[in-house]
């Protein structure tokens, strides 16, 4: 055993931790939820909410589980009838102010005081109907930020986050005793890239994101790991659904990544997602006029173009195609002896380092995959690139509108909508956005992460790897993959970095790949 | 002194010699009853050696936790990598204290004096003097002092600083006054770290109370065994004590008395007793934060840190509140807990909403709206209250809630079965 | 829905007169100077705002966190956790009586009477109408032993009875 391990028991159940682990933390790794509020690992302790007290042996008071470091011996119960009843009486005084808001309160079914209400405490209050319950009025602190005081249960989460965490200290508690409430100053209010965050860390529904407002039940919501395609940074994310619709975005923890957190640039990023107005079925070019037609009739338009094609081939690619149809879009022009320019273009907008995390901002580069573009050949000289397509054999586009006007040669587009421009296109292939495809980026520091399928394609549309696999087999380039795991091996066979990685490897947490930290 | 009276033949006038001459304020004043003597000869002896006699002398935190002040320097690291700090507590808002504001008001120079020592004790170089805000008097007269020893030259490189309050009773709490200091809510810290290994500024601190640093110089000058031999009754409790008698006695004021002395005598003898035609019916022996004793106990009652405990309550700050038979308990005890419901920082659940829940079940009684279930619950919530919270504010607003219903449940009783005229409207 | 429930009565922006010019810069220097960080110059700093304007309002708060470096919303923080500060502005004498148990025993309360009376301002913490008083119950002033004390502005006035109270009132203009 390390020297650094040291081994406690709790509820019986013995675990060894790093010296200095707390023991709330230490209690996780034996299998125990110790309920609490303000504690929260991407946050100072506070040990304030009261609610995480635990028996420890050989002690005479009960202790807060966030405040003390797990010990040698240590004998720790979380169920003993002391710890239980200090955990209930908790309860019962935070709910004597807390309205019986659950009705229209969106934090109905994911609440944290509904849960451990539930499962300790008491059935009905002692608190007098007679005295009328603390009052304040709604604050609108910010741009996306309601706070509701007569929710609030003062665990000081969204104070440190913005303290601690964002280091810009816009929130305080005002005032003293049961007459408190979380404050801004007028002049400053809560306005901040990363601001979002505190309604996730806000365990009750008291700070509320206004883009969520009474959209949806969380029971009503289907969670899926994705990754953000709003810049390179590649934070985790759960894409909330509702039915088929992408409802809300949330940071799904990485200690790697984002740890906890992610921006309002992200968070409302998913709009797009729900567009209406998609290609939804392979169309061709038939007097003058594009139609929907059938996947194979289609795959046999654009072999027969690319069959015969001879000269420059230039592959205009969006930076937020996931690494799998990069790849297969390329290969479609190995061998053949084409003269092949592959491109991408990024927007760029204005970085928001969250300053209290080392290494976490909102990129410049809004986009989520332009490494993978990059290790899979495709370069960044995107005019030139447009340029060239002027006189191209063949264009392929993939889902990127700005292309040229006019092309001499064959323009096939493939993509989520279809852009004014691409009303000339010889064939439209329709595919499936981020949201509905599995996949994986790689973002700006060469971190290959997985995201998993949110919603179903609209009409015919499918992953654009497998558009391109398709087409690869018709082409005479071997089997065509099943997967979207399958497509990533072969991925990591053919590009170095990734070699030895799979999607069973990378799960949803990534893994580097051997490439250099971008600057 | 029974300031503002006469000293009393019973009394042990140490720290209240001089209570009531304007001449003692002054520097030169001081000087001419010996004052500074003590410092001279903490300076020329190791912190070490300071340290030892104090921890010999017995002498005990004054401000209500009575920890020995001896073994509380000693935790201060005896080599010093960092600026070592410390901070008198002049905070005083224990209701039934009013024992620093004199020793302020009329000794200020024995309040600096102790400081200085203290802080070569602890190897301080800074010296914050928290004062509450409402001492405007002692903050007036306290600055005038420092100027005026300072400008004598009388603490060399050490730098003491008067620092404001601006109106919270837990900025009394030592952590919470560290927090004060630095520009901060007046919230108390979670311990361990204590003050000796991170305190005000992250640096190794100690925090003592006014009266406490005021006994240091005679320490020094009479020699701890002389101070220790001043005892009473338990020898863990030795020492005189400034006890602030205040509510229905003839004469409320500050009385010094050895510990050990029978609280017996306090109320009777020296303060002068009962008004006319009143009986004792309760005392708070400690301030408002420690158990009430009925009469029974209050008359057998010894004061020093054991003799009190005994009786089940504690000797705390010292501050004495004695109640005669006219005395509404029921609302006396609403109005306490009304003033820790005001004084809660909000910090830990328990007690930002228990001390106003706890208010709102008293006022209710006290409307006439009470139930039987009441006390139960109100016994209830002080226990939920107790040994759980970062700081003792919560088991504070317990105690008198549960030695008052313990003592005196028939009063509330009477406001329940209606028997009593209401005295709240709803 | 209220966008500043809690902002303190407005002072426009063309109204205000910094706090902080060259005299009260240099006091404030001083006081920067016994302490480590400027941030625990924040209650002294309050202190003399409060001083030179009688009360301290959301742009004082601002005008302090600018000379500090510290911001806005956490002096507010700070402003509204301690009772002595005021946040709006308060009657030309500023009446504070103790009302806890000790002197609760002793006959507070019908001192304040006395004084709400005698005041004029019948309401506590309101303003009497010719702007002269504003009285506040407090808690524990730490003169048990002298009840009831008065805090009339900075003059801390013991033993004070009904009896006393118009003789006080008379003594201020």
């Amino acid at each position: 055993m390390s020297d650094d391990l040291i081994t406690l028991t709790i509820d019986g159940v013995p675990v060894s931790v790093a010296k200095g682990t707390l023991v709330i933390e230490a209690a996780k790794q034996a299998g125990v939820l110790v309920p609490h509020y303000c504690y929260h690992p991407g946050l100072p302790v506070a040990g304030v909410c009261r609610m995480c007290l635990v028996e420890i042996e050989k002690q005479p008071k009960l202790a807060v589980a966030c405040a003390i470091q797990a010990a040698e011996g240590m004998v720790v119960n979380t169920q003993s009838a002391a710890a239980k009843s200090a955990r209930t009486s908790v309860l019962e005084f935070l709910l004597i102010n807390h309205p019986l808001d659950c009705p229209i309160c969106d934090q109905a079914g994911e609440c944290e005081l509904q849960d451990f209400t539930f499962q300790e405490g008491r059935a009905a209050t002692r608190y007098s109907p007679e005295y009328p319950k603390r009052f304040n009025p709604v604050e609108d602190f910010g741009p996306d930020v309601l706070y509701v005081p007569n929710r609030c249960i003062l665990c000081t989460r969204c104070v440190r986050f913005m303290e601690d965490v964002a280091q810009e200290p816009v929130l305080n508690v005002s005032e003293r005793g049961d007459r408190a409430y979380i404050g801004v100053h007028p002049e400053t209010r809560l306005d901040h890239p990363w601001a979002g965050n505190v309604v996730d860390l806000c365990p009750v529904g008291s700070l509320l994101s206004k883009d969520f407002l009474h959209k949806a039940r969380a029971w009503e919501l289907d969670k899926s790991a994705s990754v953000c395609t709003g810049c390179s940074q590649g934070c985790n994310v759960t894409l909330d659904t509702r039915e088929n619709v992408v409802v809300r975005v949330r940071p799904r923890p990485n200690l790697e990544v984002n740890r906890y957190f992610i921006c309002d640039h992200g968070r409302m990023n998913y709009r797009w997602m729900n567009r209406g107005d998609r290609i939804e079925a392979p169309l061709v070019q038939r007097g003058g006029e594009l139609h929907a037609t059938d996947w194979q009739d289609a795959f046999e338009r654009v072999t027969t173009v690319l069959r015969g094609a001879g000269g420059r081939v230039v592959t205009l690619v969006s930076p937020r195609a996931s690494t799998e149809a990069l790849f297969f879009a390329r290969e479609l022009f190995r061998g053949g002896g084409l003269d092949w320019t592959g491109a991408f273009q990024v927007v760029m907008g204005e970085e928001a380092p969250l300053a209290g995390v080392p290494d976490l901002a909102l990129r410049a580069e809004r986009a989520p995959n332009g490494r993978g573009a990059e290790l899979l050949g495709y370069g960044r000289e995107y005019a030139a690139a447009l340029a060239a397509a002027e006189s191209a054999a063949v264009v392929l586009v993939l889902d990127e509108p700005d292309i040229p006007v006019r092309t001499a040669g064959t323009l096939i587009y493939v993509g989520t909508v279809l852009p004014e421009r691409a009303r000339d296109a010889h064939v439209v292939l329709p595919i499936a956005n981020v949201a509905e495809e599995e996949g994986s980026f790689v973002n700006r520091d060469g971190r290959v992460q997985r995201y998993a399928q949110a919603k179903t394609a609209p009409g015919m549309a499918r992953p654009a790897w497998w558009v391109f696999s398709e087409l690869g087999a018709a082409l005479g380039q071997g089997e065509p993959v099943g997967s979207a795991a399958e497509a990533f091996e072969r991925v990591a066979q053919a590009i170095e970095p990734l070699r030895g990685l799979s999607y069973e490897q990378l799960g949803f947490g990534g893994r580097p790949a051997a490439v250099p930290a971008a600057v | 002194m029974g300031y503002p009276h006469k000293p009393h033949p019973k009394e042990t006038v140490l720290l209240s010699r001089y209570f009531g001459e304007a001449d003692a304020r002054t520097y030169k004043g001081w000087v001419k009853r010996g004052g500074y003597a003590a410092l001279e000869q903490a300076r020329a002896m190791e912190p070490a050696r300071v340290i030892d006699i104090v921890k010999e002398s017995g002498l005990r935190g004054r401000g209500g936790a009575g920890f020995p002040t001896g073994l509380k320097w000693s935790f201060m690291p005896k080599e010093k990598k960092k600026p070592h700090y410390l901070c008198v507590n002049a905070d005083e808002s224990e209701p039934g204290t009013f024992k620093d504001r004199e020793i302020m008001r009329w000794t200020p120079h024995a309040l600096l004096e102790g400081t200085a020592i203290a802080a070569h004790a602890i190897q301080a170089d800074v010296a914050y003097i928290y004062i509450r805000g409402e001492f405007t008097e002692p903050l007036a007269i306290m600055e005038k002092a420092l100027t005026d020893a300072r400008s004598a030259g009388v603490f060399g490189d050490l730098k003491i600083h008067l620092h404001r309050g601006a109106g919270a009773y837990i900025c009394g709490e030592e952590t919470a006054l560290m927090n004060s200091i630095e520009g901060k809510r007046g919230n108390p810290r979670i311990k361990p770290p204590f003050p000796a290994a991170a305190g005000v500024f992250g640096m190794p601190t100690t925090i003592n109370n006014v009266e406490t640093l005021a006994a240091v110089p005679p320490i020094l000058t009479k020699g701890a065994a002389w101070y220790k031999s001043l005892s009473l009754s338990s020898p863990k409790s030795t020492g005189t004590k400034l006890f602030s008698v205040c509510g229905h006695v003839q004469q409320p004021g500050n009385y010094e008395v050895t510990l050990g002395f029978p609280l017996k005598d306090l109320v009777y003898e020296l303060c002068g007793g009962m008004r006319p035609g009143r009986t004792l019916k309760a005392c708070i022996p400690g301030g408002s934060s420690v158990p009430i004793l009925d009469r029974a106990e209050t008359e057998s009652c010894l004061l020093d840190y054991e003799g009190v405990v005994e009786r089940g309550s504690m000797l705390g700050s010292g501050g004495v509140i004695v109640f005669d038979d006219s005395a509404d308990m029921v609302y006396q005890i609403m109005r306490l807990a009304r003033f820790y419901a005001h004084e809660s920082c909000a910090q830990c659940t328990q007690c930002r909403e228990g001390t106003a829940w706890t208010t709102k079940i008293l006022e209710r009684i006290l409307a006439g709206q009470g139930k039987p279930a009441d006390l139960d619950l109100l016994l209830d919530l002080a226990e939920n209250m107790t040994g759980k919270t970062i700081c003792v504010l919560s088991d504070s607003c317990a105690a008198p809630v549960v030695s008052g219903i313990k003592k005196f449940r028939s009063e509330f009783e009477e406001y329940i079965a209606g028997r009593r005229q209401p005295v709240l409207v709803a | 829905m209220s966008a500043g429930a809690h902002s303190s009565p407005s002072v426009g922006p063309e109204e205000y007169q910094p706090v902080f010019t060259e005299q009260m810069l240099e006091q404030l220097q001083e006081i920067l100077a016994r302490y480590p960080t400027k941030q625990a110059a924040l209650l002294p700093a309050l202190w003399l705002v409060q001083r030179a304007r009688g009360w301290i309002s959301d742009r004082h708060m601002a005008e302090v966190a600018e000379v500090l470096g510290l911001t806005p919303a956490y002096v507010k923080g700070v402003v509204t956790f301690y009772t002595m500060y005021h946040q709006h502005p308060v009657g030309r004498h500023f009446v504070q009586v103790c009302t806890t148990s000790p002197c609760n025993i002793c006959g507070a309360e019908a001192v304040v009477q006395a004084l709400l009376t005698a005041t004029g301002a019948k309401e506590l913490g309101a303003t009497s109408p010719d702007g002269k008083w504003t009285v506040i119950e407090v808690e524990c002033l730490g003169a048990c032993g002298f009840a009831t004390p008065v805090l009339v502005d900075d003059d801390f006035i013991e033993s004070v009875t009904p009896e006393k109270v118009p003789e006080i009132v008379r003594k201020y203009k």
